[in-house]
């Protein structure tokens, strides 16, 4: 190596306000490059010392670890009724919950549907990966029909289970939402738009305009038994054909 | 000397508010006082009533074995309490809604047209409420009527309604005048 | 203090949780409590505090975990059922030793039961409710000045020991009205700082609200510290009433509601020669069994009255053991028992 170090430019580093901690992910699981991309993100607005995080109850319950900011570990399911509290109390601070779609979409229907539709001005970050992945591979709301899951051994059945809930879509029915959409990590093109929405829905929390909701499709390798580059490919084949990506609402 | 009166009637005849008047006039005058309610659905039409305590020592139980004075403002009220009066006690009993006499020899019972008084003396059906509570501080001497007045004054201008305390006074002073 | 108001125990709670500085109220409709939600509604956005009706008692209790763990002074109310629903809540607010005061008006159960008066949370209250090794620091008034001053008291107990309070009344003291004298609004600024907030993280490193360990040794360390504190509490924090105690043959013990109900009873009893006394304790976790004890090498009887099927009545027989008779004389469903009703049972245990 003789290159020449004051010569060269820092272009990657780890972001600020993440901490040392490492991930407790899984191989190829999304949550490590959504969890950064909140780093990144809070750094650019440089928002660290005002941010406070919501971790809430599934693989991402270590989520408190993760950030330099303020957190609070919450019962699974009301993180958006907890972050109305926070943000209710602290209007000063910058509130986002990180929750899966077990947590965001089934147990916690009600606190999620309620937190948007009084349009509190918080950020939520909904992780859809299809599955319940620390538990065990259950059926999630959001199991696609036909998967296979510890709970469906036989593939999801809709006459006995019911369809994969698009939850994001039934926020967007409501009038008070600021943002919302559907994003994905399996590529960079989709690395790169998934970072503009999050920077967007803080950026809206930062500007007082009210309730944002980004959606990330998310893989689980481990649970869904498939390496990563085929979890990757089945996200791009098909689970966005159940869940488009895009923009559901934008009244920013 | 502890007092203790049961108002009770439909819902809709204003028993809450002429107890709530009565403890507060209490309150003013000196004594101690609880004012305990039925609550619930029964608040919506169908019978209602208060207890009100007066004291001049601390009150214990606000619900009593049996009351000092009960206004019986239709026929249930006085079929339900009649039994829950003291020897020596007070009824006021609504002649207007109410036709039998009070079947106990041991009480004092002072019948009083309310409703015929409210329509024809003061004007308002709806004052039976005042009406009844006039007679049964005449009957009963347990707070001055002028305290009483007073109270029902500051009631009426702390719920804006100014207008109405000529006549809740005129109907208080019928009232009193009646039993 | 101010001049006496004639106002409901609903009403009074309510006031007193302003006056002690309460910032931030979530609640869910539910009688017989309800003029206090209706109360805090109208003057907290007042005062520029928030008010927020939330879609559950869950979502409620989340919202106060929210609030308390961002620093501020955070309350919420309800009655059985809906108590029931915000245990979840309450374990996680003791396991992460939020501050913060939780009302329950109670009413008759089990069930949707009734909207009446009864005591019958007092199980829930005292002994656990939700899930883990948690205790709430319980307080029951008596009467509608004490519920005020008790409000107080419970926003001080709870920040100064980090530690979910519960106020434990009942419907009929909820609805009734007395005279009371308000107490003083606390100055904000006189309120202890707290450190620990998720305040953002501004100079310093992170807060980090929560009530989860994987580390079962940690785990356990975190929960002998939550053991060690409610020692302390024990130690310094038990509150009780005796009236005419000192000669007593017969002594009731009970407590809110039927406390005051046994304050007449007392009275009729003295008159009629019969020498009985009351014991109330005011805090009911912890509970005070040590004066209780005291008194049972005196007295003959300690006879519980409560409306329930008897759960006060454990604790009396944990502080009483074998000293002296322990009856027990309680109503259910929604029924009041009256002071002759009382002074029956008292009877009973006349030798």
């Amino acid at each position: 190596m003789s290159a020449n170090l004051d010569s060269m430019v820092k272009v990657f580093e780890r972001p600020q306000a993440l901490t040392d901690a490492r991930f407790t992910y899984c191989p190829g699981c999304h949550h490590g490059i959504i969890t950064r991309i909140i780093g990144d993100t809070i750094d650019e607005l440089g928002i660290t010392d005002r941010a406070v995080g919501i971790a809430p109850v599934g693989c991402s319950v270590f989520a408190y670890r993760y950030y330099t900011c303020d957190s609070q570990q919450v019962p699974h399911g009301r993180a958006c009724a907890v972050a109305t509290g926070i943000k209710r109390a602290r209007q000063d601070t910058i509130v986002f919950s990180y929750q899966g779609d077990g947590d965001f979409a089934s147990i916690g229907t009600a606190e999620s549907i309620h937190a948007a539709n009084r349009g509190e001005n918080i950020t939520v970050i909904f992780v859809n990966n299809q599955i319940y992945g620390m538990t065990g591979g259950e059926m999630a709301p959001t199991t696609l029909v036909g998967q296979k899951s510890a709970t469906t051994p036989d593939g999801r059945d809709p006459s006995l289970f019911g369809y994969p809930i698009r939850f994001s879509e039934i926020i967007a029915q409501l009038d008070a939402p600021v943002y919302i959409t559907r994003q994905a990590v399996y590529d960079t093109k989709h690395i790169m738009e998934a970072t503009k929405a999050i920077k967007k829905a803080f950026q809206n929390q930062v500007d007082g305009k009210g309730y944002s909701l980004v959606e990330v499709l998310s893989a689980c390798p481990v649970q869904w038994r498939m390496s990563p580059i085929q979890a990757n490919a089945h996200i791009a084949d098909t689970v966005t054909q159940v869940f488009p990506l895009g923009d559901l609402v934008d009244r920013g | 000397m502890e007092r203790s009166v049961i108002i009770a009637g439909f819902g809709g005849q204003g028993v809450i508010l002429a107890g709530k008047i009565l403890a507060q006039a209490g309150m003013n005058h000196g004594l101690e006082v609880t004012w305990m309610p039925s609550y619930g659905p029964e608040m919506r039409g169908g019978t209602a009533n208060c207890t009100i305590v007066l004291s001049d020592e601390p009150v214990g139980s606000p619900i009593v074995d049996e009351a000092t004075g009960l206004i019986a403002m239709n026929i249930p009220s006085l079929d339900k309490f009649e039994s829950s009066v003291s020897e020596g006690g007070t009824i006021v009993v609504n002649r207007s809604l109410i036709e039998r006499k009070v079947d106990r020899s041991d009480v004092t019972a002072r019948y009083v047209n309310i409703n015929d008084i409210a329509r024809d003396e003061v004007g308002n059906p709806r004052a039976i409420n005042m009406v009844a509570l006039g007679a049964y501080v005449k009957a009963t001497g347990s707070v001055p009527l002028d305290v009483v007045m007073e109270t029902m004054a500051q009631a009426m201008r702390e719920s804006g309604k100014d207008k109405f305390i000529d006549m809740n006074s005129a109907a208080l002073e019928a009232g009193y005048n009646a039993a | 203090m101010g001049e006496r108001l004639l106002l409901r125990g609903n009403e009074v709670i309510a006031e007193a949780a302003i006056r002690a500085g309460c910032q931030c109220y979530f609640a869910y409709p539910i009688t017989p409590q309800a003029e206090l939600l209706e109360h805090l509604a109208h003057h907290m956005p007042r005062l520029g505090r928030t008010f927020v009706q939330a879609e559950s008692e869950i979502a409620a209790v989340s919202m106060v975990f929210g609030a308390a763990g961002a620093g501020v002074r955070a309350m919420t109310s309800s009655s059985s059922p809906g108590i029931s629903l915000k245990q979840e809540g309450i374990s996680y607010l003791a396991g992460a030793h939020l501050p913060a005061v939780i009302v329950n008006v109670v009413r008759g159960g089990p069930g949707l039961g009734n909207i009446a008066p009864s005591q019958c949370d007092y199980f829930q209250a005292t002994k656990g409710g939700g899930h883990g090794d948690y205790r709430l620091i319980v307080l029951g008034p008596s009467t509608v000045p004490e519920a005020g001053e008790l409000t107080m008291l419970a926003f001080d107990l709870a920040d100064q020991y980090r530690i979910p309070v519960m106020i434990l009344a009942d419907g009929l003291l909820g609805q009734m009205m007395e005279p009371v004298e308000l107490p003083d609004p606390v100055d904000p600024e006189s309120l202890p700082a707290k450190d620990w907030a998720t305040t953002g993280a501004a100079g310093r490193d992170p807060n980090i609200v929560l009530s989860f360990d994987m580390d079962p040794n940690d785990l356990k360390r975190a929960n002998l510290e939550l053991q060690a504190k409610y020692r302390t509490i024990t130690e310094n924090e038990v509150r009780y009433e005796e009236m005419d105690t000192e000669d007593a043959d017969i002594v009731i013990a009970a407590y809110g509601t039927i406390a005051r109900i046994s304050k007449s009873v007392v009275r009729m009893a003295r008159k009629e020669g019969i020498k009985v006394g009351l014991f109330r304790p005011i805090t009911l976790w912890p509970f005070p069994y040590e004066p209780l004890k005291a008194l049972s090498e005196k007295a003959k009887t300690v006879l519980t009255v409560e409306m329930s099927a008897g759960q006060m009545w454990e604790d009396v027989r944990l502080a009483v053991a074998e000293r002296a008779e322990t009856p027990f004389y309680g109503e259910m469903g929604g029924i009041v028992p009256t002071p002759r009703a009382i002074l029956s049972e008292v009877k009973k245990h006349v030798r």
